[in-house]
């Protein structure tokens, strides 16, 4: 599949989902499953996504300047420091520790 | 007439106010979207692509950070799509305030989104909640999409991006969108088994399959209800 065709199933899939949900009758938010299960979807999406984008590389697990980098961004967060000030903390975390180490 | 406008915008203002205040800091980090997305391999247009056509933050950075690491075109779709089930949950929210009407429910489905979501059901009366979709869609549809355009080009120059921490800025990225989700023990058990659960699945997995397979986590505990609250 190339990236283009990627971009653009990929695309419609997503608006089709949003979509979707004015079609279908109100009834199902009032069921806890459906709901409980699209809320924790979205938890353990980013989670994983977390994982593999800090200690992933390629195909195997390398702990580097990525991990100190999230801590910040963790702990800056917490102090509920805006998004895109943590997103350059965290960039220049990792290009300190690179450049040092 | 002039006299019914003013009365209208004061009425409004709170709303707009709040589409303003969430809307202009989340158009903002679509340079960070932008950005990263050439980073992942993406050219300037396929990135584009994905603000104005999917519109969805968590969907986009999930497709880029599966291509990132090297993962297919059907992990990615699946990354971007299992992320995406969330709106079709807001859109449900939103069909009572929206209305009725084709038209204006495509244009409010293209819209929804955690932020509009957001906004608008923060609102006490029908009347601003629509004005805080509207206006939230409006700012940060615009706003997404030129921030997005300028992280691309500024991605484009900059090369190498690992030397500028960019690999560790789009971890930071789904942290940010994760953290507001983590305030109570079972969402934060959840966080925990799906990210132990992809670093381990890592090697033994192509790329991409492993977040796929860490949604499990979160199917087996909405099911079961594990360390939930009795509803």
């Amino acid at each position: 599949m190339t990236v283009w065709q990627t971009v653009i199933l990929a695309s419609i899939a997503v608006v089709a989902l949003k979509m979707a949900g004015y079609l279908v009758p109100q009834s199902l938010l009032e069921k806890p499953v459906p709901l409980r299960v699209a809320n924790l979807l979205t938890v353990a999406l980013l989670a994983a996504l977390i994982a593999t984008q800090t200690l992933g590389s390629g195909q195997s697990i390398a702990v580097d300047a990525r991990i100190p980098a999230l801590i910040v961004a963790g702990v800056l967060f917490a102090l509920r420091v805006p998004f895109i000030l943590v997103i350059v903390a965290a960039a220049v975390t990792a290009a300190l520790l690179r450049l040092w180490f | 007439m002039p006299l019914r406008v003013m009365a209208r915008s004061s009425a409004d203002a709170p709303a707009i106010r709040a589409s303003l205040s969430v809307g202009v800091p989340v158009a903002a980090y679509g340079v960070s979207f932008g950005a990263l997305s050439v980073a992942s391999g993406l050219d300037i247009w396929q990135t584009q692509v994905l603000s104005l056509l999917m519109f969805s933050g968590g969907s986009q950075f999930a497709l880029i950070g599966v291509i990132a690491g090297g993962g297919a075109g059907g992990p990615a779709i699946a990354a971007a799509s299992l992320l995406g089930v969330r709106n079709s949950l807001y859109a449900i929210r939103m069909a009572p305030i929206i209305g009725p009407g084709f038209w204006r429910r495509f244009a409010a489905g293209w819209f929804t989104i955690d932020e509009t979501t957001a906004v608008s059901t923060a609102q006490t009366d029908l009347r601003s909640q629509r004005v805080g979709f509207w206006v939230t869609a409006v700012v940060i549809f615009v706003g997404w999409n030129l921030t997005t355009l300028a992280g691309a080009l500024l991605g484009d120059l900059l090369g190498d991006v690992r030397q500028y921490g960019l690999d560790a800025a789009a971890a930071a990225a789904f942290l940010g969108l994760l953290w507001p989700r983590l305030r109570h023990l079972q969402p934060i058990v959840v966080a925990v088994g799906a990210a132990v659960v992809a670093a381990v699945l890592t090697p033994w997995l192509p790329p991409g399959l492993p977040v796929i397979a860490a949604a499990l986590v979160a199917v087996v505990v909405g099911i079961t209800n594990w360390l939930g609250k009795r509803s």
